[in-house]
């Protein structure tokens, strides 16, 4: 799974947030809501195919997280911690690639 | 020079929003307040007052937009009474948690059913655990000094508090008084521009407002929201006396009158105070050594100065126009809890008293007498008391 690009300012976040209250609990670093993981509210999960995939990142756009990052031949990645399964990528994506089926353990 | 001309508190907010030079204004009409949004939206058409007036859906959605404004980063005003500032409830608390700034012009008005237009504090008196700061005023030149108190304390980096200024509804909101006010210059060099350094939108500076906070982490933020009001008292006293030194009249948390060598003490809120002292003077005529006290400040609970005035008097007469459904009002409370602990403590007596707009006049102060001379006396007496409540029609 791709790194989140937060990385460095979730762990600055994290450090300085519970150290520090600042007046009217303001997060003053960008990228501070990314440390509450909302994956594990899913019930359905993205299951993706390859080989529909016409790359036309109608997923990427419309992903409301936005949990979807693009790889190096720019196919999308999902990033299941912090997709909540709300089937979205699904309904747009026009070739089907994308199909939403109940998580399992 | 300052203008001295009359005018009615309505007006008279309306003038002090204008010389605070707020730069958003949201507000929805409701008696008995309607008139300042009237006024500023006035100011703001004319030219006069440089500023954005949202004129909005409901009292929720004006001081949402005064939230938004405020924590964009600009000074905020907004006025309301009765229902609307109960409908602008839940967003009260979050602009506390939020720590913005927001002034608000309140005409204290009693609260439905049945519906009822008229005077009594009860709408403000209900967001007293808001966390808001709550001043009262007793006249129309203290309803525009107040309002830029209040943007002057709200704004102070020690307390980044929002702050409600009331003024009894009809008995001042809508009656002319003589008021002065103050030079442009003398306001701004009080005020000054606001410079918020916690709360701004700027595409270079990425910040979360209104966080999610874990309960790791919620008691603290409401923990901030209680220092802060505690950090208002001293910052309230050093406004207060800068006000003074600027504009020449003086205000203090509580204001005494005549109460060095008395024994039985009127204390109350707002337009009251004012009949009350007119009666303390009929009083000492008579030889009755009584005196007044007038709460300008509310919220903050001026504990350290309610203890000071408890030593000064053997009966403390609370006058209040509202009911809160435990013992008494919440005047009665807040006296209780502040002298509980007190070695010494005078009795305390609550009388609740023209609910509703009903008038009070010295028929019904004489009745507050009798009871509080009971007090004084060691005689039976009622903790609380209902003062000219018709009990026949009961």
């Amino acid at each position: 799974m791709a790194e989140s690009p937060f990385k460095a300012d979730i762990e600055r976040v994290q450090k300085e947030y519970s150290e520090k209250m600042t007046p009217g609990a303001i997060a003053y670093i960008p990228g501070s809501s990314v440390v509450n993981k909302t994956g594990s509210w899913r019930v359905f999960m993205p299951e993706f195919n390859r080989d529909k995939c016409v790359r036309c990142y109608l997923c990427y756009i419309y992903c409301p997280e936005p949990a979807i990052y693009l790889d190096e031949e720019n196919y999308p990645v999902f990033d299941y911690d912090y997709c909540k399964g709300c089937g979205i990528c699904a309904n747009e994506c026009p070739t089907d690639a994308i199909v939403m089926v109940r998580e399992t353990k | 020079m300052p203008i001295r001309t009359v005018m009615k508190a309505n007006e008279a907010a309306a003038w002090a929003a204008k010389l605070a030079k707020p730069k958003v204004i949201a507000a929805f009409p409701i008696t008995p307040s309607t008139l300042i949004p009237e006024k500023i939206s006035e100011f703001v058409a004319n030219g006069e007052l440089d500023a954005e007036f949202i004129k909005v859906e409901s009292e929720h959605s004006a001081i949402s937009a005064c939230v938004g404004a405020s924590a964009a980063g600009v000074r905020t005003f907004t006025a309301t009474a009765s229902q609307g500032l109960a409908l602008m409830h839940e967003v009260l608390f979050i602009a506390a948690g939020m720590r913005l700034p927001i002034v608000i012009a309140v005409g204290n008005r009693s609260l439905s059913a049945p519906i009822n237009i008229w005077n009594d504090w009860q709408d403000t008196i209900s967001e007293r655990d808001t966390g808001w700061l709550q001043f009262y005023a007793e006249n129309n030149q203290e309803a525009l000094d107040l309002i830029l108190i209040a943007f002057k304390v709200a704004e102070d980096e020690r307390v980044l508090l929002p702050a409600m200024v009331g003024f009894d509804a009809f008995i001042l909101t809508h009656t002319v008084e003589p008021v002065e006010i103050p030079d442009q210059e003398v306001v701004d060099e009080f005020l000054g521009e606001y410079e918020p350094k916690h709360a701004y939108l700027d595409p270079a500076r990425p910040i979360t407002q209104g966080t999610l906070a874990f309960p790791a982490h919620y008691m603290e933020a409401r923990y901030t929201v209680w220092e802060a009001n505690e950090n208002a008292k001293k910052v309230i006293d050093e406004a207060f006396a800068e006000f003074e030194k600027k504009f020449g009249r003086k205000y203090s948390k509580i204001e005494e009158y005549r109460t060095d060598d008395a024994e039985i003490i009127f204390v109350t809120m707002g337009s009251l105070a004012g009949t009350v002292k007119e009666y303390v003077d009929h009083l000492r005529e008579k030889g009755i050594k009584a005196g007044a006290a007038k709460l300008t400040v509310y919220r903050p609970f001026p504990t350290e100065e309610v203890r000071e005035l408890a030593k000064k008097a053997k009966v403390l007469a609370l006058l209040e126009k509202n009911v809160t459904f435990s013992v008494g009002g919440a005047l009665f409370q807040d006296f209780s809890r502040a002298l509980i602990n007190q070695k010494e403590k005078p009795i305390l007596v609550d009388f609740i008293l023209g609910l509703g707009g009903r008038d009070v006049t010295f028929k019904e102060l004489d009745e507050v007498l009798e009871i509080s001379k009971k007090a004084l006396a060691g005689e039976e007496f009622d903790e609380v008391n209902w003062i000219g409540l018709r009990k026949e029609i009961l």
